[in-house]
């Protein structure tokens, strides 16, 4: 099987990238874009460490084909900062020590994110399954789950997007 | 179907620093033309907020910013040895290096500033905020910037310390076990509350308090931090962790997230904290290590939580569903007989 | 006590990196990208214990992508080492490429190098072993019984020796014999905990660059950045000064990160080709071929007054260390200076004994050797209270140790608060204690 040139729209840019047969969204984004916040915990669809958002749904980029992707438009958390500025949802991570390590970090974002653009004022048990698929060995949950509510409370604060 | 609660609770001690010492870490600080601190150190951060723990250090004994201190690690190159990231050393051996390195660094800036000030190093007193001055003199001042440019363009002189930590070696006796093993013990006591379904065998952790004592906390919500994540983590060794689930055997082998099970957000209770400090003679700032003790008293906690609520003796590690029917057939058929 | 006023020790001042971490900033080991870097696999023992017949690799050099193969001939300097050789701990018995025999199902035999992962799994599926199978040792009592074979010439008896030909690292303290004699009561249980894994949400990993100057740097997330570039330099037989070892923030490690399996093999193959390689675990590699937690078997014996001071406490530990050493003579001192927990007892004996047997070699792992003692000893402290009808709280505030005991391994008791840790615990569950217990202190015995 030959190597292959396909496109990719990646956190608002159009990407040209030669991939092998059966990459992985995860090794196009993180070996030829570079997108270093696309972490790879397991590789086995187990962690959530690799999520990305897909046409706004969240997926995990080790078990998407990267040419089964097409037109759709991939977010990565460097996504969110395209301005730099830090979006309230981060914030509420930083707030609330939801990071240790960090290296489970991304795909929660990732995962919050996907849920509180689909429901903007989730319960506490909604938000556990939202982040079901995402481990964090270090944390405990708890302060992942408060930074999520906290969010979610900003959110219907201000009545602006979360992230 | 059946679900009954107990209680249950466990008391540990737990060591700081390699056991039997001989485990030295070293720091190097220098001052940079502008005023700011460089703290060196081959130290790994695994996430615990060392380098936050050792800028908070340094800032206290330099009297300086803590925005001020940058803090370098994880080079042989330019970082000084370090034993490594483990064993609850680092707050304890790296903090006491860093200790020692800014007190030369300081006693460097505070001769350069009493040159600045013509007054003696020792009438001098930093006040934390980026100033030195005459002791109760308060307009007699100098900014630590305005000393570092002195150092640096006027006296060419370096402001740096060095620190050695190290707990000398203490062989342990072969025949009765004598020996100095420790630096410090810290403490905690963690009461776990548990429902188990009597039908399913499976065990819900409900609440767990824990008081800890660790001495003088050098960061209070990252000791938080450690005592939330590694509650979790006791949860998970005591009820579902295991490469071997049918150990001794080496089969069934579980290589991922699916077979080797760990609780999720959904099974963390709330867990309340409270902690004391008793500050240690030995520790930087009176400092214990907190890393690794955590989850030794969520784990007993549980198992004698479960013991109470179905009457049973389990005395294994991990308490599966399976392990929970057993314990019940067993006391069944002991009733029967 | 007090201590001076405190400035910044003692304050909230937030995390350095959680704004790297919301930002997915942060950078570890694996983030620094390199062109024309090669990946490395292994080859691995598909048995728990046999003789190797042979291993041809020609098929795995043949396959498609792959650079080339490592195996234990490759190997320039040690061919078996122990992490803490230089320390004065052996002897040196884990092969680093195995070579006559495989004692653990996963033991590393030939490194495959590939133009992409992908080809050097390939390549590696490829290695070709012959295996005359050998009988498992597994179940640490029945390793050490006398009635099965000796995974190595090193411990005929299947477990560590320490100085002096012990058996085991030993307490003892006191006459335990005679504090049974003189107790009310006898308690007596056994305790086994598991095979545990680290699981940081990273596996282990490295990249090792070649400079170009002769020097190499290995970005690597060790837990210990010296410790792992020294032994390296000791494996390969090559001066330390030309290896730099570099971590970043390490994405967790729980004792998981200080194996130093993945570093030597990578600078290897980077001397050889000149080209940058990477060694990054699979999540499976991780779960069942870095070392664990160690499984640990306790016995335990308590001689117990009526009015519930324990007068004697009797342990017998099995550490299960897997096939090799590593660090689980260290493990087993610690678990055994570590009894009898935050008790003061006045007749202790400790036998921990350090077991081989046919599994993945176990390490550190958060508390090691200790999270089993505290496990065991806070279970038996429950059986005790059972037996002879006592409060679970007041059995453990009346023979908490206080400042000033001896311990069992013969040092003066400085910096406890167990006591005051207990009674604070009681308060915030709403354990009422009796007022003698509430008055007790760890600075006085008397108020017991
Ligand atoms: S790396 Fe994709 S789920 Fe773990
Ligand atoms: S912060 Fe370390 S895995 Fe979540």
């Amino acid at each position: 099987m030959e190597d292959k040139l396909i496109r990719l729209a990646v956190n608002g840019r159009d990407e040209a990238v030669v991939i092998q047969p059966l990459a992985t969204l995860q090794d196009v984004l993180r070996d030829k874009l570079e997108l270093n916040a696309v972490k790879s915990g397991c590789g086995q669809g187990g962690c959530g460490s690799c999520s990305v958002l897909v046409d706004g749904e969240l997926q995990l980029s080790c078990l998407t084909l990267a040419e089964r992707v097409g037109d759709a438009e991939v977010t990565t958390l460097e996504g969110l900062n395209e301005t730099n500025a830090i979006v309230p949802l981060q914030q509420a991570f930083i707030e609330n020590y939801a990071a240790q390590c960090g290296y489970c970090t991304a795909g929660m974002v990732m995962a919050a994110k996907a849920l509180l653009d689909r429901n903007p004022a989730p319960s506490r048990d909604e938000i556990v399954e939202g982040l079901s698929g995402n481990l964090c060995r270090c944390t405990g949950f708890a302060p992942i789950v408060r930074a999520v509510q906290q969010a979610a409370q900003a959110l219907s604060d201000t009545g602006e997007e979360a992230s | 179907m059946a679900k009954v609660r107990g209680t249950g609770f466990a008391a540990v001690n737990y060591p700081t620093g390699m056991h039997l010492g001989g485990d030295p870490t070293q720091s190097l600080i220098h001052m940079t033309p502008a005023g700011d601190f460089v703290v060196t150190m081959a130290s790994v951060d695994l996430g615990q907020g060392l380098r936050t723990v050792l800028a908070q250090i340094a800032a206290e004994t330099l009297g300086v910013p803590y925005e001020s201190i940058v803090v370098e690690t994880a080079d042989t190159d330019t970082g000084p040895h370090c034993t490594g990231t483990f064993a609850s050393r680092t707050t304890h051996r790296a903090g006491n290096a860093v200790v020692m390195a800014a007190q030369e660094a300081r006693k460097a800036m505070l001769e350069v500033a009493g040159e600045l000030l013509e007054a003696s190093p020792e009438d001098l007193e930093t006040d934390g905020d980026g100033n030195i001055h005459i002791k109760g003199v308060a307009e007699k001042s100098v900014s630590v910037g305005e000393v570092a440019g002195a150092a640096h363009f006027g006296y060419g002189k370096t402001i740096a310390g060095r620190g050695a930590y190290l707990k000398p070696p203490s062989p342990m006796d072969p025949e009765t076990g004598e020996c100095d093993p420790d630096s410090t013990q810290a403490h905690a006591c963690t009461v776990v509350e548990v429902e188990v379904d009597t039908e399913t065998g499976m065990v819900e952790v409900i609440d767990m308090k824990s008081v800890y004592e660790v001495g003088q906390q050098v960061n209070p919500d990252l000791v938080k931090g450690q005592i939330v994540g590694g509650s979790w983590m006791g949860i998970g060794h005591a009820l579902y962790e295991t490469t071997a689930p049918g150990y001794p055997a080496i089969d069934p082998a579980p290589v991922d997230f699916q077979n080797y099970l760990q609780p999720g957000a959904a099974e963390m209770p709330d867990v309340t904290c409270e902690v004391l400090e008793y500050p240690a003679e030995s520790g930087p700032y009176g400092g214990k290590g907190v890393g690794e003790m955590v989850t030794n008293g969520p784990i007993p906690a549980i198992v004698n939580a479960i013991n109470n609520a179905l009457d049973v003796r389990i005395t294994q590690i991990p308490v599966t569903p399976e392990v929970v029917l057993r314990a019940l057939d067993e006391k069944k058929a002991q009733a029967g007989a | 006590m007090s201590m001076k006023e405190l400035g910044v020790v003692g304050r909230n001042v937030g995390q350095r990196d959680l704004e790297s971490h919301a930002r997915g900033q942060t950078t570890y080991y694996e983030d620094v990208h390199y062109p024309r870097m090669l990946h490395l696999k292994m080859h691995r023992s598909a048995e728990p214990h046999a003789r190797i017949v042979s291993v041809d690799t020609s098929a795995a050099e043949a396959s498609p992508g792959v650079v080339c193969v490592l195996t234990h001939e490759d190997l320039p300097g040690k061919k078996v080492w122990n992490g803490l050789a230089a320390v004065g701990v052996g002897p040196e018995d884990e092969p680093i490429l195995a070579f006559d025999k495989v004692r653990w199902r996963g033991e590393p035999i030939v490194a495959v190098l590939g133009e992409s992962a992908e080809a050097a799994r390939a390549g590696a599926a490829k290695v070709e072993v012959d295996y005359d199978p050998l009988p498992g040792v597994f179940d640490v009592e029945e390793a050490i019984s006398g009635s099965l074979p000796a995974l190595t010439a090193h411990w005929p008896n299947n477990h560590y020796i320490y100085p002096d030909d012990h058996g085991a690292a030993q307490i003892r303290f006191g006459d335990v014999e005679q504090g049974f004699a003189e107790a009310d009561h006898i308690v007596e249980d056994s305790y086994q905990t598991s095979p545990i894994e680290q699981a940081p949400m990273e596996t282990n990993g490295c990249i090792a660059k070649p400079g170009g100057d002769g020097r190499i740097t290995v970005h690597t997330n060790t837990q210990a950045v010296h410790f792992a570039r020294d032994n390296t330099a000791a494996i390969l037989g090559i001066a330390p000064g030309k290896l730099r070892f570099l971590g970043g923030t390490v994405g967790g490690g729980f004792g998981g990160k200080v194996d130093v399996a993945v570093e030597p093999i990578s600078v290897l193959a980077a001397m050889r080709t000149g080209r940058p390689v990477k060694f990054k675990y699979t999540r499976e590699e991780e779960m069942q071929v870095s070392s664990t937690r160690s499984a640990w078997r306790l016995n335990i014996k308590d001689g117990v007054m009526d009015d519930g001071r324990i007068v004697a406490r009797k342990i017998t530990s099995y550490q299960d260390s897997g096939a090799y050493l590593r660090f689980s003579s260290y493990g087993s001192m610690k678990h055994a200076g570590h009894m009898p927990g935050p008790y003061t007892i006045p007749n202790v004996w400790v036998d921990a004994r350090v077991v081989f047997t046919n599994r993945p070699p176990s390490s550190a792992m958060r508390g090691f050797g200790v999270m089993a003692a505290s496990f065991a000893i806070e279970l038996q402290m429950d059986k005790v209270a059972k037996t002879i009808g006592m409060d679970p709280w007041q059995l453990r505030l009346l023979n908490a140790y206080r400042n000033g005991d001896m311990r069992a391994h013969r040092k003066v008791n400085e910096d406890a608060a167990m006591v005051e840790t207990i009674q604070a615990a009681a308060q915030l569950a709403g354990h009422e204690l009796p007022a003698e217990y509430q008055a007790m202190t760890s600075w006085d015995r008397k108020a017991s």
